[in-house]
């Protein structure tokens, strides 16, 4: 699904990523994580198409497609979600408005029928369900005044509504009560199927009890310094990022 | 060009005016004539006066203009009002090239404590004059061009008294429409005194609309008489022709704990300026002053408020947002007196600016000046682009760029939109700001909003 080769990007003229190597495939639960400053968040800030990032060499193929050749919305329309760490607020706009446009702009682009209010409403209850938001959240400004864990869950609701193929979660756990975190997380895994592939990036392994992993990859200095199953993240945990530096040679290894 | 042949360009309907007017009050005759001298000697405002300095009139002093001192032939029927009346509103008082129109007009089911006559028949009026006197009063000594004028050739006004007691059923429509009826771009001098009786409470609702893409001038100079503990609402939506200009002065003065709140949409107009000032001398008055400009192409608009707390315990709330596009020019001038002895003054004051375009341009000016030493006060400017970061955060849902600008611009103007309590209204400005946006930008769809 998702081909990440050699990929180098830059913000500022300052090199983040330095050579990144990633194949995802259907099915599959990629987990990203890496110290502060690891270039992780510019990853998926890079496959969401973020304009301050300029990307330097490599590729990245998606369903067949070079997603870096496609503009921000159009890669939204081609089915890739990212679930922002800080979740940008919309005065005057409400959410259920935004997410209605959002969702047709998608329906367009597929061909498939675009709804109308009433019919949307019908859809946005039982997506806003699978998050435990309140209808009330609906007729709000796009989270204005949301707390970090509502807006957080209404990342989640807006990935429910747009059905991506791959989603891409940038430090959605950050911030968040240990409550919130399991709705965030049940959303998530309720949302998973086998032809559709989700990337996680987080610091902390704690994301990981909730939303089990087939594969985490630590990033340090711009690179993948070391792959394994769920495991590793428990070992990390453990032994903490100093553990990387200490080992030496860490291998970037190709999946 | 000396300020002679500018103001002489009025004088033969100054003349008209006078001949046509000669049944009014002595006292009226005499202020008309006062100003007329006062608008001779100081003709239009210029760029070298500090209220002015951004504000170029040169054009409307440069113009040939056909002042308008009477129903003169306008075609405007009642069947062509539709598409500016608002079905909240159905007291209705019409005027066309700024005379008031009764055959246009519609006063609703006939509410008992809502006085309204056209104001040379009140200055006449023992019950109505000395109040109107004072207001006029208070406009006399203006040193301001156009106020003058429109003191001298205002014809067809209106007075509206709301009685003591009173609140009225259904809001107040005050619609202005300009008309060109001969080869001349019309002047019109539309002019209101609205006096709200104590305890009394009303809805005001002044829209400006053209018929055409002509130019004109409205002059208009309303006046708000909000007495001991009424209550005015007051919302005024100005669209007038893009070749249009306007100049408008609003004031109110308000009694011991009265309550003006007023929210101004500027949306139209070649130049448009407004002079909007609100006067406390009495405790216990509150003011909202509220407003949004957009503008666009070469249209240029100029706000100049004065919130003038004289005495204790007075509060003044105002927020004014603009959004500049092409090579517009928007000016805020907003001023805040808190007078020696006015304590316990609460006062907030915000201009908000978003540039759509490099080539845009604002001058903003807040002021507060405080004499009196226990107050809370606080005021801000702030001038900005659309966010980087919001705008990506909208096209990583699948939102095209200009539609994703759309929404963000809508979303800066509707806080303001907001504020007007008349649905069709609000409705009526979404559509326009939203339509607005979408020119150029090739979107469609936007009515998903709604």
């Amino acid at each position: 699904m998702l081909e990440i080769k050699n990929l180098h990007a830059s913000v500022d003229g300052k090199e983040i990523l330095k050579g990144i190597n990633l194949t995802v495939n259907k099915g599959e639960v990629h987990a990203i994580m890496g110290p502060n400053g690891s270039g992780k968040s510019t990853l998926a800030k890079v496959l969401a198409g973020h304009p301050s990032y300029e990307v330097t060499g490599g590729e990245v193929i998606f369903d067949g497609k070079n997603l870096l050749e496609l503009s921000p919305d159009a890669r939204a329309r081609e089915g890739v979600f990212m679930a922002f760490q800080y979740p940008v607020e919309v005065p005057g706009v409400s959410n259920a408005q935004f997410l209605r446009l959002a969702y047709n702009e998608k329906q367009k682009h597929l061909g498939a029928e675009e709804l109308d209010p009433l019919e949307f409403k019908d859809l946005l209850k039982e997506k806003a369900a699978l998050v435990e938001m309140d209808a009330s959240f609906m007729t709000r400004s796009v989270n204005e005044g949301f707390s970090g864990g509502e807006k957080k869950r209404n990342e989640i609701l807006q990935m429910a509504v747009l059905d991506p193929k791959l989603a891409v979660l940038d430090e959605t756990d950050s911030g968040l009560d240990i409550d919130a975190l399991r709705i965030v997380a049940e959303g998530v895994n309720k949302l998973h199927s086998p032809d559709k592939a989700s990337i996680l990036v987080t610091h902390y392994q704690r994301l990981l009890n909730y939303i089990v992993p087939d594969f985490v990859h630590v990033l340090s200095g711009g690179r993948i310094v070391k792959e394994g199953g769920k495991e590793l993240a428990l070992e990390l945990e453990e032994k903490g990022y100093d553990w990387l530096k200490n080992s030496n040679g860490a291998s970037a290894a190709k999946k | 060009m000396k300020a002679s042949a500018v103001t002489d360009k009025f004088a033969a309907a100054f003349n008209d005016v006078v001949v046509r007017q000669s049944a009014e009050p002595s006292w009226l005759s005499a202020l008309r004539q006062q100003s007329f001298s006062r608008f001779q000697e100081i003709g239009f405002p210029s760029v070298v006066e500090e209220e002015w300095k951004y504000t170029n009139v040169a054009a409307i002093a440069k113009g040939e203009f056909s002042p308008v001192t009477h129903v003169n032939g306008a075609a405007i029927a009642r069947q062509d009002l539709d598409a500016w009346t608002y079905a909240e509103a159905p007291v209705r008082f019409v005027f066309v090239n700024g005379i008031f129109r009764q055959d246009l007009s519609a006063q609703g089911e006939a509410q008992a404590g809502v006085v309204a006559l056209t104001l040379e028949n009140a200055a006449g009026d023992d019950r109505f004059a000395d109040s109107i006197r004072q207001t006029f009063a208070r406009r006399a000594e203006s040193d301001n061009g156009f106020v003058a004028l429109n003191n001298a050739l205002f014809a067809g006004g209106l007075f509206l008294r709301i009685e003591r007691n009173v609140a009225s059923n259904y809001p107040i429509h005050l619609l202005f429409v300009a008309e060109a009826v001969t080869g001349k771009a019309p002047a019109s001098s539309p002019r209101v005194i609205i006096q709200a009786q104590a305890n009394s409470a009303a809805t005001i609702i002044e829209s400006y609309s053209s018929s055409g893409a002509a130019s004109y001038l409205t002059n208009a100079v309303i006046d708000f008489e909000v007495e001991d503990s009424a209550r005015i609402q007051h919302f005024k939506v100005q669209r007038e022709s893009a070749n249009g200009f306007h100049i408008a002065a609003t004031r109110a003065n308000l009694g011991p704990k009265a309550k003006y709140e007023t929210t101004t949409i500027n949306l139209g107009g070649a130049i448009s300026r407004h002079d909007i000032d609100v006067v406390m001398d009495h405790e216990g008055a509150e003011c909202a002053v509220d407003g949004l400009y957009m503008v666009e192409g070469n249209q240029h608009t100029d706000t100049h408020s004065v919130i003038d707390h004289r005495q204790p315990h007075c509060t003044s709330r105002q927020l004014y947002k603009g959004i500049l596009d092409g090579k517009s020019r928007a000016v805020f001038n907003g001023k805040v007196f808190v007078r020696h002895g006015a304590q316990q003054t609460d006062a907030q004051q915000t201009n908000k600016n978003l540039l759509l375009s490099n080539d845009a341009q604002i001058d903003t000016k807040p002021q507060l000046e405080i004499y009196a030493d226990d107050v809370k006060c606080t005021h801000g400017a702030a001038i900005g682009q659309l966010e980087e970061d919001e705008l990506f955060y909208l096209e990583s849902r699948g939102i095209n760029p200009a539609l994703a600008k759309n929404m963000l611009t809508y979303g800066f103007a509707e806080e303001v939109i907001e504020r007007i309590s008349i649905e069709s209204i609000k409705r009526e400005l979404d559509s326009v700001v939203l339509n607005r946006l979408s020119q150029g930008a090739g979107v469609s769809g936007l009515e998903v909003l709604k």
